[in-house]
Formats: structure tokens, C-alpha cells, sequence
């Protein structure tokens, strides 16, 4: 069976950054997804892999590039719901799909994984439409991650109308807010858009943006070095600290309230200079008494 | 004719309204032309950048309808920045300033704020039609100001739009005593919905024909919608799902039953399958049937549905209908003329939902189909031959392959012998959208034998520029060229420049276009505009460096030079 492309191909660029989508789940999550599937291609198979899709486009990857899966993969039938989620959520869901719920993934499902969320407007559906469909993929995908059980191929709401559903706030059907969330940053005139449902934490969000923000010719530095270690968007500690606009209309500092209410009430970010941002946090605990807790 | 006085001349012209037409009217003479151009009432403008407002409304100072595209086609896909253009407002500002009898706004693709919509309202006595589908840039606020100030108006269509809810009362802004709707469509709309201002509305709106509502709208008040309402011919439903076999469940039964004018259904945005049935008897009338939202609506419950749908002319549905029921569609719905499969699983693998089969079976069923949009998991070139036999009357046929470089799976060749028998068979094919491995074949094909084409969308396909030069040189009516990671280069781009004049726009994107290119196009053609999109670094895009490849292209024939409300990001060459 033929595994599918993986990775948007333009040769243009060189910067890895250039060729990942901003909206899309960013490039460290898919070396993330490596390690955690057990796939233990280390840094010179991946290494070798980007150079060769570099000089090519829409490279067929084919179960040579992943040995090890093929051998490894268990005998447990796959749910697409899941992988879906997985796609196009963050790497952690996905390795612990395959650690607890032992689900099979053969070398094209990884490859579509990596490939098909990492093009850039590809499939060419209406982002209007996209963002409907993640919003109906969500709650059954967490079902079964959480009970392990095979989903139908179609994602179904199985519902009776009352908030039965994991993970989603479902007053009177009530749908949340869009999933792509505009980014802007102090100081760079280009927004940008973030799939907010592709990241499990403050953690992932925050290095996804420090990603598609850090340019490394700009003059803003949103990181001292490496991959690793915690995001300085958070900490207070980077001259930029995150924050948000809630329903209400309210500038918050990111981080202060549990993820799921984070993402019912966001409406878009902003990356801010420290320096504003400072006349946040006092309203912010003032707020935060008052805000009320909708069941998750 | 010269020697019939003008009205005589422009009675006759009434009955010439497709825009190809009058546009061809004014050519003939000085005449004609100040004759049409006085009366022409329907303005078409396919890009908002091609003129300018001003010049529009001096052409045509009678006009009561415009048409505007903004953005490019792939901004669909995210694939241009958001504040790359595409205003409304310096047109809604020319068209008050020069007192024009403005009676309809139709929008696709456009940045539309909040103050363009309240100066819309303001503006225009007897506005009756606004349009948007997939624009973005305003709030509830902004419908509140057309309900609230647009006394006549009869339609209120918000298709697939980016719309901020601000949780106002927007619908109960429309006046007690504005009785004239006809078409109100606000599914798009994420918000809550003050359902007793509905009603009413619905209720002293005699002429409604067409309703939409959105997911805030449940079966019960639904229901109650339709008691008042039973003349509707379009119906989109919000939340259809209720908690047991409940009295709302059969009210809505008995309801249906009186409205036997609905030819459209569509929503479903939150479905419980058993409560279908209650729409058995309305199915038997539809002639189109969108269900492309309601991934909740699967399997059996689909097929009987669909099968109670004998005079579908229209189906949009998602992939989880699978080949097994697009075979029931096939042998159902024999007057179907436009289908689009959507993948309910985007990001998904392996379990194919869709393939050939379904679309060969489709073609067997319905032969008079000539509208194709397909997202499919694979393709042969066996079943693209096929279809093209049974099916030649194709107008459009998009087929969407989620692995975009995917073979033919049985053969392992490339898809070019499918595609060129669909071009060579179907000779009114004005729409193509082409995926799958592709050489330069399949363009050497589409230049020979696809005379009639308008639109061509390329992704990941070809080998050299000699598959972009055989459309180019091979399309006559080409309009508009879309093509994305495709190894097409400054040869391909640079050959016959002057083709472009002849078509209104072509997008290049990661291709092998340098900016030296997109100069020398600029230089030889200056009634182009040539954009180029580079939305990182600044500093790294160096405009003296002629070698460097561009990212995006954009470029579109314009009566009006560079445009001035261009971002930083966007350097016109």
C-alpha cells in the first residue's frame, strides 16, 4: 500500500520553519511523535529524510523509512478517530494512544500523520469547514482515547443532547468558539493563526508559537537556545510574555486557569511586550474570583 | 440599428443579461456602449483589484446589483495571509458618495467590517440583498445595523463567513414592521440566538422562502418555526436532536407534513439519526439535499434517507457515506446533476471512505451529472475512463486525492491517462481541479483537448515548465491558472506574457519562480499587477536578489496599477 507524502514540499526554502504551516501542529511536535511511537530513528534517519524531501517534491515515503515500525506494529485494530486526533493533535496523545491503548499504527497512517497535517492548506478545504469538522472530531476522538474502544469510521456524535460527551462544554448545543485562534505579536505586522485543539497544554502552545514567531535574523528573541526547557513565554522571564483576549472581551495573562477553560473562553492571543503587559496581573486575580467554572 | 432611437435599443437590450453578453454589447459601438452602460443594472467584478470603485459607478451610474471577489482562491486554504486585502468598504464609500440605487451586495472573499455594513445600511434606501460567502472582518454588530436600517430588505445570506459573535440581539433588530424577507440564511452564526425574536420575525414575514438557521436553534423552536412558516422552499435546520420520543418530535412530524414546498434541505449540525423519519415525506420533494455538516448522519440511517430522495438534483454529503452509498445514491437519485463528497476525516488514513468505485458507480446512475467535487482516498486511471464515457457532460470536475502525489494503486502509474480521457470526452469542461501523480503529460492533454476550460487548480503535478507552457499555450478561454508546489519555473513563467492580459488572475506558489521573473513580467506588461507574497522575515527577502525564488505570486490584470492598500508584506513589482 502506498505511504503518502509527508511534509509540504517546496524546495524554495531552507528554514524548516518556512515550509511547516502556521496553523498546522509546528515541525518539533513530529520528531516528538517519532521518539514516542518507539520508531528510535534517531537524529540521522530524520536528518536524512528532510534533506531528501528538500531536493524533491511529494516524495513518496515507503515502509523503508520506517523500518522499525513495520516490524513493531501490533496487532490491535487502529481507530481512525484516534489517529485522526492524533494528526492533528499534539505528539503526546499520540504515543500514549499507542502505549495504552496499544493501537496498531502501520507505516502509512504514521506517514499520513506526519505528511498530511505538516502541508500547508492541504486537503484544500474551506477553513470554515475544517474548523466544523475539528470541532465534531474532538469529543469522540477524547472518548476513545480515554476507553480505548474502535470508533466508526464516520465521527458520530453520540449524543442524546445533554452534556454526555468527554471534554466539551455542551450547554444546549452550543458550539465553542473557532479552533484557529489569530496570533498577533508586538512588533511584527503579520498575524497568524493557531489550531489551539492540536496542543494539550500551555507547554505545546507556547513553543509553537515561540516557533513561528522566532525568526533568527529578527531582532526579537524569544528563546536563549535550544528545543528544550521550558517556554520563557510563560515564566515572565523573555521581554514577550502571552496573552489572550476571553469572551468578555478581557486582556489575560496565559497559563492561570486549567487548559479546557482556557479554550472555552479564548478568542485570539497576543504576544506583548512585557513592559504593557505588566497592568495584567492584578486584574487578572481579581478576575479570576469571579469567573465562573463551566463543567468540562 | 442605428437608426432605432435608444430606447428602442435598450428595451431590446433588457433582454440580454449574462455579464459575457452586455460586456460584448458595449463593444460594438460608441453607441452601444453609452447605451448599455446607462442601463446595465448587474455589475460582475470577478477581481476587486482589477478596477477601481470610482471608475465603476462613473461606468455605470444605474447599476443596482454588485458582484465583488476579493481575495484569491487559495486564501480558502490559508494559503494567504489574512491582511492581504480584499476591502469592501472604499466601494460601499463610492457607491454613497455618488448616489447609486445600490439594491444588492454580493460578496465572496472579502474583508468586511463592522463600519462597511453600518454604512451599507445607512446608505442605501431600498437595499435588499446582501450576499457574503466566506468573507470575514465583522461582528453581529454589523447585521444588527442592516436589520435594523435596511427597511426593505429581502435577504440576508451569510454563507461560510468568519463571523464574531458578540451575543447581541441583532435579530430582534429587525423593525416591527419590516415584513420583506425572503431569504434569511445565518447557519454560519456560533452564537446564541434570541428564539422568540425569530419567530416573530418568521411570523410577520410572509414572503420567507428560504431559512437557515444555526446550531442555537433547537428541534422545539424549529418546530414552531415552521407552524408559522409552512411556504418555505429552503430549509436549513439548527440543532436537530431532542431527548426521547417527546412531544416536540411529534409535533415536528405533523408540522412537516403541511410543508410540502421544501426543495432544499440542508444543517443538520447537530443530529440524532432516528429523528429523520419526520423528514421522509419532505425528501421525496427535494432537489437538493446538503448534509455535508452532519457527520451525525451515517451509515443506515443515511441510506434510508437518501433513499427517499428520488428527485435530487444536488447532493453534498461527506465521505461517510461511503462506495456502498454512493451506490445507493447511483440507483436513487437519476436526476442528479452536481454531487460533492467531502472528507469527513481530513487528516485521515487507510480505511478508504471513498474511492473510484463510488464515482464510477455515480457515473453509471447519473448521467446527467456535470458538477463534480470529490475528496477521495485514491483513483485509478480505469475508473477516470469510465467516468468520462458515461459522463461527458461535465461543466466542473474537481477530484481531490488526500495523498496528493498518490498513483493509480492498481497500476502504479501516474493519473494522466484518466484525466486526459475526462478532458478529451468532456467538451464543456469549464473547471478542473487535477491531484494524483501527474507528469507533463496530463498537461500536454489538458492543452489539446480542453477548449473550453476557465479554471485550472494544480497542486503537486508535473515535471518540467513544459507542463505549465502546454496550458498556457493550449487554453484559449483560460481565466484563471492556480497552481502550488509545482516545479514550474521562470521559462514556464516568461514565454508568452502576454497571455495573461487575456486571463483575470494566476497564483504560483512554492514553485521554481525567481524574482527576476516576476520583474520582468512586471517590466513587459504593465497592466498587471504582479504581487509577490513573502510573509517571513523581511530582512531575509532581499528585493535586488533576482535569484532568489519567490514564495507566492500573484498576479492579475488591472485597469488601476498597484493597489494602495497593499500590507508590508506584499510587494507589488
Amino acid at each position: 500500500m502506498q505511504v503518502s507524502a509527508s511534509g509540504s514540499m517546496s524546495t524554495v526554502s531552507n528554514d524548516d520553519n518556512l515550509v511547516l504551516s502556521s496553523e498546522d501542529s509546528s515541525s518539533p511536535d513530529e520528531f516528538e511523535l517519532e521518539l514516542g511511537l518507539g520508531l528510535s530513528l534517531g537524529s540521522g534517519v530524520a536528518k536524512a529524510r528532510h534533506q531528501a524531501l528538500r531536493s524533491q517534491y511529494a516524495r513518496i515515503l515507503t515502509a523503508k523509512d520506517f523500518p522499525s515500525v513495520v516490524s513493531s506494529a501490533s496487532s490491535s485494530s487502529l481507530s481512525s478517530s484516534s489517529s485522526s486526533s492524533s494528526s492533528s493533535s499534539s505528539s503526546s496523545s499520540l504515543s500514549r494512544a499507542n502505549v495504552t491503548a496499544g493501537t496498531k499504527r502501520s507505516a502509512d497512517s504514521v506517514a499520513v500523520a506526519n505528511g498530511a497535517s505538516q502541508v500547508v492548506g492541504w486537503p484544500p478545504i474551506r477553513a470554515y469547514r475544517m474548523n466544523s469538522l475539528v470541532n465534531h472530531a474532538k469529543s469522540p476522538a477524547t472518548e476513545a482515547f480515554h476507553s480505548g474502544e474502535e470508533e466508526n469510521r464516520c465521527i458520530r456524535k453520540a449524543d442524546n443532547g445533554d452534556g454526555k460527551k468527554n471534554g466539551n462544554p455542551n450547554d444546549k448545543g452550543h458550539v465553542r468558539s473557532s479552533l484557529f485562534v489569530k496570533v498577533n505579536m508586538d512588533g511584527i505586522p503579520i498575524g497568524r493563526k493557531v489550531d489551539l485543539t492540536a496542543h494539550k497544554s500551555y507547554e505545546a502552545l507556547a513553543r509553537t508559537l515561540e516557533n513561528m514567531f522566532n525568526e533568527p535574523t529578527t531582532l526579537v528573541k524569544l528563546r536563549l537556545s535550544g528545543k528544550d526547557g521550558p517556554s520563557r513565554l510563560l515564566d515572565g522571564s523573555s521581554e514577550f510574555v502571552l496573552t489572550y483576549e476571553d469572551k468578555d472581551g478581557d486582556w489575560m495573562l496565559v497559563g492561570d486557569v486549567p487548559w479546557g477553560m482556557f479554550l472555552s473562553s479564548v478568542k485570539r492571543l497576543r504576544i506583548m511586550r512585557t513592559s504593557e503587559a505588566n497592568g495584567l496581573s492584578p486584574r487578572l486575580q481579581e478576575r479570576n474570583g469571579r469567573q465562573k467554572c463551566q463543567p468540562i | 440599428m442605428n437608426y432605432f432611437p435608444d430606447e428602442v435599443i435598450e428595451h431590446v437590450f433588457d433582454y440580454v443579461t449574462t455579464h459575457k453578453d452586455r460586456n460584448a454589447l458595449s463593444l460594438v459601438c460608441k453607441s452601444w456602449y453609452r447605451i448599455e452602460r446607462l442601463s446595465r443594472l448587474r455589475v460582475f467584478i470577478g477581481n476587486c483589484y482589477a478596477i477601481s470603485p470610482e471608475r465603476t459607478v462613473e461606468r455605470f451610474p444605474g447599476l443596482r446589483s454588485l458582484t465583488l471577489k476579493g481575495k484569491p482562491h487559495f486564501a480558502d486554504f490559508n494559503l494567504v495571509p489574512h491582511e492581504w486585502g480584499g476591502f469592501v468598504f472604499p466601494w460601499i464609500e463610492a457607491l454613497a458618495r455618488s448616489r447609486v440605487a445600490l439594491e444588492e451586495l454580493r460578496l465572496k472573499r472579502m474583508v468586511v467590517s463592522d463600519e462597511s455594513l453600518e454604512l451599507l445600511s445607512r446608505s442605501f434606501a431600498n437595499f435588499k440583498s446582501l450576499v457574503l460567502v466566506s468573507c470575514e472582518g465583522f461582528t453581529t454588530d454589523g447585521l444588527a445595523a442592516i436589520a435594523a436600517n435596511c427597511r426593505h430588505l429581502r435577504e440576508l445570506d451569510l454563507q461560510e463567513n468568519e463571523i464574531e459573535d458578540n451575543r447581541g440581539q441583532w435579530l430582534s433588530c429587525f423593525a416591527d414592521n419590516c415584513t420583506s424577507l425572503v431569504s434569511l440564511n445565518f447557519a454560519c452564526l456560533k452564537g446564541e440566538i434570541n428564539l422568540a425574536a425569530l419567530e416573530r420575525l418568521v411570523a410577520r414575514s410572509p414572503d420567507l422562502r428560504v431559512l437557515r438557521v444555526n446550531r442555537a436553534v433547537p428541534l422545539d423552536a424549529l418546530q414552531k418555526i415552521l407552524m408559522k412558516a409552512p411556504q418555505l422552499v429552503d430549509l436549513g435546520t439548527g440543532s436537530y436532536v431532542t431527548d426521547s420520543r417527546s412531544d416536540a418530535y411529534n409535533k415536528l412530524k405533523s408540522t412537516l407534513l403541511k410543508c410540502q414546498s421544501i426543495r432544499s434541505l440542508s444543517g443538520f449540525l447537530e443530529v440524532v439519526p432516528w429523528c429523520l423519519p419526520a423528514f421522509y415525506p419532505v425528501c421525496s420533494n427535494l432537489t437538493s439535499l446538503n448534509l455535508s455538516y452532519a457527520p451525525g448522519i451515517y451509515g443506515f440511517e443515511l441510506i434510508k434517507l437518501i433513499r427517499h430522495c428520488v428527485k435530487l438534483q444536488r447532493l453534498w454529503i461527506l465521505d461517510c457515506i461511503g462506495d456502498k452509498g454512493l451506490s445507493v445514491v447511483a440507483s436513487t437519485c437519476k436526476e442528479l446533476q452536481e454531487l460533492r463528497v467531502f472528507p469527513s476525516d481530513p487528516y485521515g488514513l487507510g480505511h478508504a471512505a471513498v474511492t473510484e468505485e463510488g464515482l464510477v458507480a455515480i457515473s453509471v446512475g447519473c448521467p446527467k451529472l456535470h458538477s463534480l467535487l470529490y475528496f477521495c482516498q485514491q483513483m485509478t486511471n480505469a475508473a477516470l475512463i469510465t467516468v468520462a464515457k458515461n459522463c461527458p457532460n461535465f461543466i466542473r470536475f474537481r477530484l481531490c486525492i488526500l495523498d496528493p502525489t498518490k498513483p493509480d494503486p492498481v497500476t502504479s502509474q501516474p493519473l494522466d491517462e484518466g484525466f486526459g480521457a475526462i478532458v478529451q470526452a468532456c467538451k464543456s469542461l469549464r473547471r478542473l481541479s487535477l491531484t494524483g501523480l501527474l507528469t507533463d503529460q496530463v498537461f500536454l492533454y489538458i492543452g489539446m483537448y480542453a477548449e473550453q476550460l476557465e479554471m485550472l487548480s494544480v497542486a503537486f503535478a508535473g515535471d518540467s515548465d513544459k507542463g505549465m507552457l502546454y496550458v498556457l499555450r493550449g487554453c484559449k478561454k483560460l481565466r484563471k491558472l492556480e497552481i502550488r508546489d509545482c516545479p514550474f519555473g521562470d521559462v514556464a513563467l516568461l514565454t508568452d506574457v502576454g497571455k495573461y492580459e487575456t486571463m483575470r488572475s494566476l497564483w504560483m506558489s512554492s514553485c521554481e519562480v525567481t524574482l527576476g521573473a516576476c520583474k520582468t513580467v512586471a517590466r513587459k506588461m504593465p497592466s498587471l499587477n504582479v504581487e509577490i507574497i513573502n510573509e517571513h522575515d523581511q530582512t531575509e527577502f532581499c528585493l535586488d536578489d533576482d535569484e532568489q525564488k519567490v514564495e507566492k505570486m500573484y498576479l492579475y490584470r488591472t485597469t488601476v496599477g498597484p493597489r494602495t492598500d497593499a500590507p508590508e508584506f506584499v510587494w507589488t513589482l
